[in-house]
């Protein structure tokens, strides 16, 4: 996305900053190349934490997925939104990821509480969308809306757009926990009694917060490997992310809420 | 498709899947035809559903304890899957070796028009379905009739249900032979129709055995092999400019999406609605300049000239477009609050955004039946063919000729909300044949020589407020400063200029906007104008504001509450209004939205007329 808003605006940079929610439990290697990127292209980061959920000690471990996710992201979301009075925000989300998602406008609608009301949303014909806002008001646009996970993977070839090196598999420290392969990215992943982390080949298809973004086994260590692997793919892409299954309707809740 | 191995496999992928194409194709059918069946039959047999949807399918047919609901698979939201019906419209994505698809699925039932509308607004292609038992019903008209106003070119018949009439030819030529006459009456080129049946899968993927007379494509490979609409270049040369790009002095580019046509570098361009010629002097985009670019391509142009240039503006070649600012249209509405002719909205045509109004609803169409019906106002869903007239020159082409340029979505001035959207039928070039006249004494002189600032002072309230009496001492007194004024009242005006106008909505609408113009009219005439009405739609009053200019327009609410206005009933309007005498009254059985940021707010409980009428005295002369 980032890509694309450098063609629109080329040869002007592109005219707003980066916003990065973090939590503290993101993925050390992502960390890294968000930093990296926003400098060598210049870019404005703003990066904002939830302090207060910081000080309670939120995590995902006590205070179980849902919760942590409201906290730490979408509270932390709302904060960095309302500092700043941004009346527009994109994201990357497309239709394809998740059920809900496949029903949200390009243009999406919040109210001042950043809430998102998916029975009352404004109809979007043609490629005409209506930005228009009252104070307080926000639009949360998705330009990748109608990409789907394989166009994302053959746009980053053809445009060479180097990315998150966690996308490639290589052999990492995992620990199995419900089926899912959790990364232990560093000293703070809890061990249950007779838990001993293993080396297993894995990739990740999607990066979310590390103690809740299961890894993929795989042995796909280049982009051709990859593109092969997810042509091949039988299982949809964000199965690995805990947060859209820890309640019924779990990402259409969430979004009310406020959620990217 | 098959998985690339190395870099030159992937070179020869990325050819491959850009070479794909894709097909935006819309379903229209009800619930009972089997639509949702027949696109989980479509995905499921071209093995196109991934594990976890299919588990997730089997977990739910197993609680429900019947077939495998496809449904499930399209309808995304709490509410919908709870009550087992699409509200809005769901995406599907897919592809097969030979295309890439976008599926947009909507609920066929009246209530859902909109949403129909909104999803065949982007569709190449629509499926229209019929159930074989039935043949074709009022709602198949509907369908198609929105598939051939939204302009999908491509339609297929489906008549779905084969199995359940043994598969007989005749039924079928019956249905295909009443829908080919209900086609060519709506104007649709392009179709086919193909016998299927969902639930056994005969001609969805592969053609079926038990239809041997049938000798047309499957579903899907006529899906797959169905001509695209190659973006015509042969159409004329448009491009909306989004935005000016301006990141030096010497950088002036004009960004935006090409809407038809191609261009290439130093053809000659013209620049609407202001009529500036120029010449392409470059083809800017981050992957290097171009010599050549096409339709859906997204550009910065540099001209030879400098030239005045905003976001709105429109660059052309070829065959002129339509610049005007009245237009026949098609309009669909899709708020809950009915449209209201002479009310004014935004309306968004390609990257322009303009105030304008609906001047006249020639017809209301019943999509059931093709009926025209007599209109007065658009309710939700409805359909209609109006004269629409904005307050500037726009830059169009009618839809039929081109969508990106002849479609418009109506926004609500209050709210922001998307209410309505439509298709530029032609243009009528009234403000064309309607010049204005150069006057040398104008609006400045004219109050120069009266040595006063025109404006209009506007009293809303209720009926019995106290806005007439209030307005009557304000004039007294300006009268006796020496000041030119005249009083506009309500009811005096009833009597003549609107007379014809009852109270229902648009009439009060309309009431509104005469006064407006009268207002504006006698300010050009140098005229410190006193309006007192009760006119209740802050929708109207913002609308009298932007006629005039921004500092001539002083609203003043006479905030007298319902109750003691009913006990004072000067007129005895309330005692009839509550005895059902009188319809649609202000504060009884119509509603009243108070001003949100007047100039002046007047308390009518707590002072007497002369203190009131002096705090407006006060505010004008600190105005003059």
């Amino acid at each position: 996305m980032l890509h694309l808003a450098r063609k629109a605006f080329y040869p002007a940079p592109p005219p707003f900053p980066l916003l990065h929610i973090d939590t503290t439990w993101k993925f050390r290697e992502m960390i890294a190349f968000r930093d990296q990127t926003a400098k060598a292209l210049g870019m404005d980061l703003l990066v904002h934490v939830n302090e207060a959920g910081l000080r309670q000690g939120i995590n995902p471990f006590s205070h179980g997925s849902a919760a942590y996710t409201d906290v730490m992201k979408t509270q932390g979301l709302k904060q960095a939104l309302d500092r700043y009075g941004f009346d527009v925000a994109f994201g990357g989300a497309r239709r394809d990821e998740e059920r809900s998602r496949a029903k949200e406008r390009v243009f999406s609608f919040r109210s001042p509480a950043h809430r998102w009301d998916p029975k009352n949303q404004r109809p979007e014909l043609w490629s005409l969308y209506n930005g228009r806002v009252n104070k307080g008001e926000s639009i949360r646009v998705f330009p990748l809306s109608n990409w789907t996970e394989l166009d994302v993977w053959l746009y980053i070839a053809l445009a060479k757009i180097p990315v998150v090196p966690l996308y490639f598999a290589a052999e990492r420290l995992v620990v199995e926990r419900d089926g899912t392969l959790i990364m232990v990215d560093d000293h703070r992943l809890p061990l249950a009694p007779g838990e001993t982390p293993q080396l297993r080949s894995v990739r990740f298809r999607t990066l979310g917060c590390y103690p809740l973004t299961g890894a993929v086994e795989s042995c796909a260590a280049t982009l051709p490997q990859v593109i092969a692997e997810i042509l091949a793919s039988r299982t949809s892409e964000r199965l690995g992310r805990v947060i859209d299954h820890d309640q019924a309707a779990s990402m259409e809740i969430k979004k009310q809420e406020g959620y990217f | 498709m098959t998985a690339p191995s190395s870099e030159q496999s992937l070179d020869s992928l990325l050819a491959r899947h850009q070479a794909l194409g894709l097909l935006r194709v819309f379903t229209c059918g009800s619930v009972d035809d089997g639509k949702s069946t027949l696109i989980g039959r479509l995905l499921y047999d071209a093995k196109l559903l991934l594990d976890d949807q299919l588990s997730s399918l089997e977990k739910d047919r197993r609680t429900a304890g019947g077939d495998i609901d496809y449904s499930l698979l399209v309808d995304g939201l709490a509410a919908e899957r709870e009550q087992g019906i699409t509200i809005d419209v769901a995406y599907r994505f897919f592809a097969t070796a030979r295309r890439k698809f976008i599926l947009a699925d909507t609920p066929g039932h009246e209530q859902y028009t909109r949403n129909m509308v909104t999803g065949a607004s982007t569709a190449d292609l629509a499926i229209v379905l019929v159930d074989a038992r039935k043949g074709i019903l009022p709602q198949t008209r509907r369908h198609s009739t929105i598939v051939s106003l939204l302009g999908v070119r491509q339609v297929v018949l489906a008549v779905n249900k084969m199995d359940l009439i043994g598969y007989q030819e005749t039924i079928f030529d019956t249905i295909a032979r009443e829908f080919a006459g209900l086609a060519a009456r709506l104007g649709l080129a392009q179709v086919i129709a193909i016998p299927v049946s969902a639930g056994k899968g005969d001609n969805v993927i592969e053609g079926s055995e038990r239809m041997p007379w049938y000798r047309g494509p499957a579903l899907l490979p006529f899906l797959e092999t169905v001509e695209l609409d190659k973006g015509d270049t042969a159409k004329p040369f448009r491009l909306p400019v989004q935005w000016v790009n301006r990141p030096d002095p010497d950088f002036r580019g004009l960004c935006g999406t090409i809407a038809s046509g191609d261009i290439q570098l130093g053809d000659p361009i013209i620049v609407l609605p202001g009529g500036q010629n120029s010449r392409v002097e470059a083809i800017v985009t981050f992957d290097g300049n171009l010599d050549r670019a096409e339709t859906g391509q997204a550009v910065t142009l540099l001209l030879e000239d400098d030239i005045d240039i905003g976001r709105g503006d429109v660059l052309v070649a070829g065959e002129m477009p339509m610049v005007s600012d009245q237009f026949t249209a098609h309009l669909v509405w899709m708020s809950a609050e009915p449209m209201i002719p002479e009310r004014s909205y935004l309306f968004r045509i390609g990257t322009t955004v303009t105030p304008g109004q609906v001047t006249a609803l020639k017809y209301q169409i019943n999509v059931d039946t093709g009926e025209h019906l007599a209109a007065r106002t658009l309710d939700l869903n409805g359909i209609a063919y109006c004269n629409l007239a904005f307050d500037r020159p726009v830059v169009v082409d009618a839809y039929a000729a081109c969508r990106e340029m002849g479609s418009f979505i109506v926004i609500d001035r209050l709210t922001n909300g998307t209410v309505g959207a439509g298709m530029i039928d032609h243009g009528l070039r009234r403000a064309d044949n309607l010049p204005w006249q150069h006057l040398d004494v104008g609006k400045s002189s004219r109050a120069s020589q009266k040595r006063q600032k025109p404006c209009v002072v506007w009293f809303t309230g209720l009926s019995g407020s106290g806005k007439s009496t209030i307005a009557n001492a304000v004039e007294k007194r300006l009268h006796a400063l020496g000041r030119h004024t005249y009083l506009l009242d309500g009811d005096n005006l009833r009597h003549g200029l609107n007379r014809d106008l009852g109270f229902t909505v648009a009439d009060r609408v309309e009431n509104i906007r005469r006064v407006g113009e009268v207002a504006k009219l006698m300010i050009n005439a140098g005229l410190i104008v006193l309006v007192s009405f009760i006119s209740p739609f802050r929708r109207e009053r913002t609308m009298v504001r932007e006629m005039v200019e921004a500092d001539e327009f002083i609203e003043i609410f006479v905030d007298t509450p319902l109750a003691i206005c009913e006990q004072r009933d000067p007129k005895g309007l309330y005692r009839k209004a509550r005895q059902g005498d009188l319809k649609n009254f202000t504060g009884v059985d119509s509603p009243y939205e108070a001003p949100e940021n007047p100039e002046l707010v007047l308390d009518t409980l707590t002072r007497g007329v002369d203190e009131l009428a002096d705090q407006v005295i006060g505010m004008l002369e600190r105005r003059q």
